[in-house]
């Protein structure tokens, strides 16, 4: 009995076997072996920030012609082998990462009601604008958390912050924030004005302790335009250097910072008290 | 800021109360899942009562020991999944104590523990807990003790009040399905004194489906708060009324009638209870309609053709799989609605 | 006679109406302040025509229609603008309104307040008064009403129908101006019918209101309108509920009344009707139920629209202390304030102040579907399902179980045991899908 069960079962997997085979070699499918190298140098991530499904989608688009420099996580260095795959050069671009311009957490941004109600910022939203005086601000419930691939946000004292080190850049946060207050800014980068208020100065120190009050103050201590108003929000122009913490020292409320992440310029030294007191005496 | 000012400001209005805001409606009629809950408790009481009466104090010990443990066995479990712990609710009990009345009255405290276990933990925490099982955690945690442990989960016990020597240790349909296997008739006298021990439940058998009347009553008390909807049970217990019916038309002396088969078992129990589970069955009237049909055929024909005498856990443990595609398959048409009912997305 | 018929679903909470039920309609003294938004009604807003400075009278116009679905803002008092900038809206966000400043005469600008001879007026002439009035749906809808009354010609409407319902708890504003102003309703409500060339004239009024059917049959007398007794459920006022309930017809989806022959007014929309019509006042004032335990002195009040609720608390006798949520319309489908400083405008038919112990403060727990708001939806939808597909971000499959067809009446999240905020998702969903068939158009 035992002895028939084994044989059975031995041809049906030796017809089963030659039958696989003999399908792999007639019914296989002309692939460009190039769509597999491509595939096998991008990172995996299958975030969708080049704009196609996943990243064996865009090895197909890559070998179809399109831009080999798409892949935002996988940054310079996988463009260049992709690129080179094609047997094409690419200049590389700058890494960019997303960051959270408000700082209005709980403790700096008073709220205009008690809100009960889905914990989602696009939900609240739709409930009279979210719960912050100021219309402008992170809401902190969360969404631009659930929609990043790589967990490279966090709320904290109820506004969010982005990781800078976790961040792909795949922008789906920046797409997800009903307040539109996520941008990508180059990650070398370390001075931002960390507000998005259009509101006047008095509304905005009503509504938070941190905001951008559109006083000037960090215009002035800067030259070339490095900072500029965008109505009554000042705002960095990013594609000029910015290195000094000027702008930071002299805003009255906060509202610019510093903020050092592993890809960040250095800054200067602060300068020797005696070198310091010959400046100012100077000036 | 100067000291020196002598002018006063007016006083400030009194700051705006910080109000509630949240989306409308902003009333509400007042349910929770906790009023619903010990509601079912409150309707399984008259057979949890009659049960102890009827089987004495194995059947308190059985009850006890599988809700307690059941309760426990939540807490434990969303201590492990680092939820808040909702034993207040009574949906932990509510399992529990489905599953105390299904098993046999003299089973022994440790059958009791791993079905508590097999309900919570795995039936119902493993899937995600209230509201995202699939199949109903006290008849998963039945038939897994069923086919484990057969023989503790068959050796049924005497009522209290049974004359002495009647006793066969037999269910009633466990005793027509052994005379049948000997020389395929029932065997039985369908008399209304027999009828009336059914209804009251003075008969063999899992120790909360036995007595009819008093699941009735808890059954009555759920249909007029709502909690239950007629679709279910209605439809179930008729179509097993239908197919035993017609079986017994054909086959007067080998098919029990189809009254003795609504009465007998845990038909009562399963349609009123078990297979009106809220988080199990689906949520449209018309696919309620089918869910009950299925799980009267199905049992039915357990009953009749299967191997196992009783065939209800196991109809709707089936039924329940088919519950999304029902629920997919029988939406009510839109008010105003153009289009047909059975157009769905691909 | 009409008998109504029962509509799928709906709920029954409690009337509630006890605090303002046996007031009669009370007109409160000019206010020292006016902020007349520019937003009043659905469509387009008013486009200003005034500016800081001006002198203004009662019933001018302080702004024109912004296309046809828009309606002209008028001001309520006779004053000097102050100044025109972002105020708080009852609808959540700052809209740009007139700010007034009373000269307490309260003179009417010229050719407002004589009788003219209304019946004699055609369809053309009723429907430009209606339009210059600014009259909108006063149900709280605010749809313009001159657009409700010029319905294409291949579509051809039978039935007319005034809705007294009230369905919503708490308010008592239709109720009392039935009781009080019968006649303005029936004579507007004519002036309509006649716009619309429909023979078949229907009244319906919830059966708890048994006073305002009787009055109101008197004042129809045999004159054309019959008057419906109601069966008291929410949300008869609803209007495809309300068309069902009297004609059994059905509005498809997507559609409008008039693809079933109907058009419905509000009460107050039909008063409002006569007074445009007959003595070419502009709508500028309502009646408002100002109630709930959470105001000391509830009342059915007569305000000019403009008026700040912080004035209208004042008058009121004030805020209880326990005040947690204030509401603009009824508790079943009005949105809770954050703000006392907003205004009343046409669209406002009720405050309902409620406090702590009234107001249920929810966590959600999970569906366990027990079919409660399958079977409490009017519109035969599966709330439970919709809502599964709109929190996992499936707004497609949302749209398919019919996510727009949603009237957000609340009746599905007020049974659910779980407290699932099901209309708020069920809105991020429509939000999501609306958005995506604008981008697609």
């Amino acid at each position: 009995m035992i002895v028939n069960a084994i044989l059975t079962l031995a041809a049906l997997g030796l017809l089963a076997g030659l039958g696989l085979g003999f399908a792999a070699r007639v019914f296989a499918v002309k692939i460009d072996p190039r769509v597999e190298e491509i595939d096998a140098a991008l990172p995996q991530f299958n975030c969708g920030a080049c704009g196609y499904a996943g990243c064996a989608d865009y090895a197909k688009a890559v070998v179809e012609g399109k831009d080999p420099s798409l892949c935002a996580p996988g940054g310079p260095n996988v463009a260049a082998r992709v690129a080179a795959i094609m047997g094409e050069e690419v200049s590389t671009q700058e890494k960019k990462v997303a960051f959270v311009f408000c700082g209005g957490s709980d403790s700096a941004a008073r709220k205009k009601y008690h809100y009960n109600g889905v914990s989602d910022c696009i939900s609240s939203d739709l409930v009279s604008g979210g719960d912050k005086s100021c219309s402008y601000g992170c809401l902190g419930l969360g969404t631009c958390v659930h929609v990043c691939p790589v967990d490279a946000i966090i709320i904290e004292d109820g506004l969010a912050r982005v990781v800078a080190e976790i961040c792909i850049g795949c922008r789906k946060c920046v797409e997800a924030c009903p307040k539109n207050i996520i941008h990508m800014v180059p990650a070398s980068r370390l001075v931002h004005v960390v507000c998005s208020s259009q509101d006047k100065g008095p509304v905005v120190r009503k509504a938070c302790s941190v905001g951008c009050i559109g006083c000037r103050r960090c215009i002035k201590a800067v030259d070339d335009e490095q900072i500029t108003m965008d109505g009554n929000l000042a705002v960095v122009d990013y594609s000029k250097p910015l290195l000094s913490r000027e702008p930071a020292e002299s805003c009255p409320t906060g509202a610019i910072q510093v903020i050092e992440t592993e890809f960040t310029e250095q800054l200067p030294p602060p300068a020797e008290p005696a070198e310091q007191a010959a400046e100012e005496a100077q000036a | 800021m100067s000291t020196e000012a002598k002018e006063q400001k007016p006083a400030a209005p009194p700051p705006d109360p910080t109000l509630l805001v949240s989306s409308s409606p902003h009333l509400h009629g007042g349910e929770s899942i906790t009023k619903i809950m010990w509601s079912v408790v409150l309707a399984l009481a008259p057979a949890t009562v009659l049960g102890m009466v009827f089987f004495g104090i194995d059947a308190v010990i059985v009850i006890a020991v599988t809700t307690i443990s059941a309760v426990a066995f939540e807490a434990f479990s969303q201590w492990l999944r680092k939820m808040p712990i909702t034993i207040a609710d009574g949906s932990a009990v509510v399992t529990g104590l489905l599953l105390a009345l299904n098993m046999p009255p003299g089973s022994p405290w440790w059958l009791c523990v791993i079905g508590s276990f097999i309900a919570i933990a795995i039936a119902k925490h493993l899937y995600g807990g209230l509201g995202y099982n699939p199949f109903n955690p006290a008849l998963v945690a039945r038939v897994a003790l069923l086919v484990s442990f057969p023989t503790q989960m068959t050796s049924w016990a005497p009522t209290l009040y049974m004359p002495p020597d009647s006793w066969t240790g037999a269910t009633p349909l466990g005793a027509i399905k052994e005379h049948i296997l000997k020389d395929g008739t029932t065997g039985m006298e369908f008399t209304w004194d027999y009828l009336w021990q059914l209804l009251a439940g003075n008969v063999g058998g899992s120790l909360g489906e036995t007595s009819v009347i008093a699941l009735l009553i808890g059954a009555a008390f759920l249909l007029w708060k709502g909690y239950i909807w007629w679709q279910v049970p209605v439809s179930f217990i008729a179509s097993v009324f239908a197919v035993t019916g017609i079986a017994f038309i054909f086959n007067p002396t080998g098919v029990a009638s189809p009254v003795f088969h609504v009465v007998s078992g845990g038909l009562i129990i399963g349609a009123f209870y078990m297979a009106t589970d809220m988080v199990t069955s689906p949520v449209t009237k018309r696919g309620m309609i089918i869910f009950g049909v299925g799980c009267g055929v199905i049992t039915s024909v357990i009953r009749l053709w299967g191997g196992y005498p009783e065939g209800v856990s196991f109809a709707i443990l089936i039924m329940n799989a088919t519950v999304p595609l029902l629920d997919r398959y029988s939406r009510p048409e839109v008010f105003g609605a153009r289009r047909k009912l059975y157009e769905v997305r691909g | 006679m009409t008998k109504p018929v029962h509509f799928q679903g709906g709920v029954h909470p409690a009337y509630n109406k006890q605090y303002t039920v046996d007031l009669s309609i009370e007109k409160m003294p000019l206010p020292k302040r006016f902020v007349i938004p520019l937003s009043q009604n659905l469509g387009a807003p008013a486009k200003c025509l005034v500016e800081k400075g001006q002198e203004v009278l009662k019933g001018q116009p302080l702004g024109e229609p912004g296309g046809f679905v828009s309606t002209p803002v008028h001001a309520p008092t006779s004053g000097k603008i102050k100044k025109i900038d972002l105020y708080p809206h009852p609808l959540g966000r700052g809209m740009e309104a007139i700010e007034i400043e009373p000269d307490s005469e309260d003179r009417w600008v010229e050719g407002c307040g004589p009788l003219r001879d209304f019946e004699a007026m055609d369809p053309d002439a009723i429907r430009k008064a209606i339009w210059d009035g600014g009259l909108v749906g006063m149900g709280g809808a605010t749809f313009p009403t001159h657009v409700k009354l010029s319905p294409p010609a291949e579509k051809p409407i039978d039935t007319f129908i005034l809705n007294g319902a009230e369905c919503e708890p708490f308010l008592t504003s239709d109720h009392h101006l039935m009781l009080e102003a019968a006649d303005k309703i029936i004579a507007g409500g004519k002036l309509m019918a006649k716009v619309l060339g429909a023979q078949n004239l229907l009244i319906g009024i919830e059966k708890n209101k048994p006073n305002a059917i009787e009055i109101m049959r008197e004042a129809a007398g045999g004159g054309g309108f019959e008057v419906v007794a109601l069966n008291v459920e929410y949300p008869q006022g609803a209007e495809k509920q309300l068309i069902y309930a009297l004609t059994k017809r059905k509005v498809p989806t997507g559609g409008l009344p008039m693809d079933v022959g109907c058009v419905v007014q509000n009460v107050g929309t039909a008063a409002a009707a006569y007074d445009a019509c007959a003595h070419g006042i502009p709508l500028t004032e309502r009646v408002v139920t100002i109630t709930g335990s959470g105001i000391n002195k509830p009342k059915n009040l007569l305000l000019r629209t403009g008026t700040l609720l912080s004035d209208v608390i004042e008058f009121c006798g004030g805020l209880n202390a326990d005040i947690a949520k204030v509401i603009v319309g009824g508790p079943m489908m009005g949105i809770s304030q954050y703000s006392l400083d907003i205004p009343i405008i046409k669209g406002t038919s009720g405050i309902v102040f409620l406090k702590a112990d009234e107001v249920t403060l929810f966590t959600s727990q999970p569906c366990i579907r027990c079919g409660s708001c399958v079977k409490g939806c009017p519109m035969g939808l599966l709330p439970t399902v919709i809502n599964a597909y709109s929190v996992n971000e499936m707004f497609d499959v949302a749209e398919e179980y019919g996510a727009m067809d949603c009237i957000e009446c609340g009746c599905c999240a007020f049974s659910c045991p779980s407290h699932i905020p099901l209309v708020q998702n069920v809105r991020r969903a429509k939000a999501e899908i609306q958005a995506r068939r604008k981008k697609a158009s």
